[in-house]
């Protein structure tokens, strides 16, 4: 390009009269090492505007899948409420159970108590012989 | 909308998001922040996106907002100036030094700027947005910007040229 194009485009560039086009030409002609003497001067302005380009955004662009977090906590929830369920129901039906089991072993153990109460009463009934027995015979003594 | 689809839109713009976010913030770490915030803003509208018909304006508009907001907020106080390290292929290191030179001083001049006309500059001459993309970004008139554009383009001549004739670089 030559160098009175280039002037008029500079000119025009700082009315702010350029196209992107004729922008992209001054950066290329700024861009070359043999830039004319006088217009040295804009030369790091155009080669900044270059570089300020290359500048990338380094980092990780961090999407938490949200969306998925909800769904994955109602199924846990849901496995929980399961397993409460089930397992709260053996609990229930063991524990009635025991329930059942201990009401039993009371009922035997009342049955068993009854027996030897039973047997008890029977004993102290022949006792109240003997002591019809004792009586009596005190009676002789007392007579003699 | 998928979480690869939404990469494949947002990734060809997700630099864009950031150099202007860094434009505006300057700091680097605010700067990865605020593109961090956008696109997961971004994500969480992923269901209405299809909608938009340039998915990459609204996340420019967004960024603009953001940052503007940020600026505007007492956070910023803190904001601290750091200087990136451009990698320059030049061998010799008189040249290399010097480059890094006027980059950090064009670095230092686009701070300078107003924060509308660094939108601008960064727009159109880091960007080659159109005027009509411009315009619609940043809520302006057409001859808004171009007077905008114009003067941000004057301001970074006449500090160049205050620098050359001083000869500091």
């Amino acid at each position: 390009m030559e160098l009175g194009n280039i002037e008029k485009i500079l000119e025009m560039y700082f009315e702010a009269s350029t196209t992107v086009a004729e922008e992209k030409t001054l950066r290329e002609y700024f861009a070359q090492d043999s830039v004319a003497p006088h217009l040295e001067q804009y030369k790091p302005m155009f080669s900044y505007f270059s570089i300020a380009k290359e500048e990338k955004y380094t980092k990780q662009v961090p999407l938490k899948p949200r969306v998925n977090y909800y769904k994955w906590l109602s199924v846990a929830a849901a496995v929980v409420l399961t397993f409460g369920i089930y397992f709260g129901n053996e609990y229930q039906e063991s524990k009635r159970l025991e329930q059942e089991q201990a009401q039993l072993a009371y009922q035997e153990t009342k049955k068993a108590f009854e027996l030897l109460a039973e047997n008890f009463s029977k004993g102290t009934e022949k006792v109240a012989y003997l002591k019809e027995f004792e009586e009596t015979k005190q009676k002789i003594y007392n007579n003699n | 909308m998928k979480q690869t689809e939404f990469l494949n839109v947002v990734m060809p713009f997700k630099d864009k998001l950031y150099r202007m976010a860094k434009r505006l913030l300057v700091s680097r770490e605010e700067a990865e922040d605020a593109t961090q915030e956008i696109l997961l803003k971004l994500w969480s509208k992923n269901e209405s996106m299809g909608e938009y018909k340039n998915v990459e304006a609204f996340a420019m508009t967004m960024t603009k907002n953001f940052c503007l907001d940020r600026l505007k907020s007492k956070q910023a106080g803190n904001l601290k100036l750091v200087h990136s390290n451009y990698t320059d292929e030049t061998t010799s290191l008189q040249k290399q030094l010097e480059a890094e030179d006027s980059i950090s001083w064009m670095e230092r001049i686009m701070e300078e700027l107003p924060e509308q006309q660094k939108m601008i500059l960064q727009l159109r001459d880091v960007e080659q947005y159109e005027f009509e993309e411009i315009c619609e970004l940043l809520d302006m008139k057409p001859t808004a910007v171009r007077v905008a554009l114009s003067r941000a383009r004057k301001t970074v001549r006449e500090e160049l040229i205050k620098k050359h004739s001083y000869g500091i670089g």
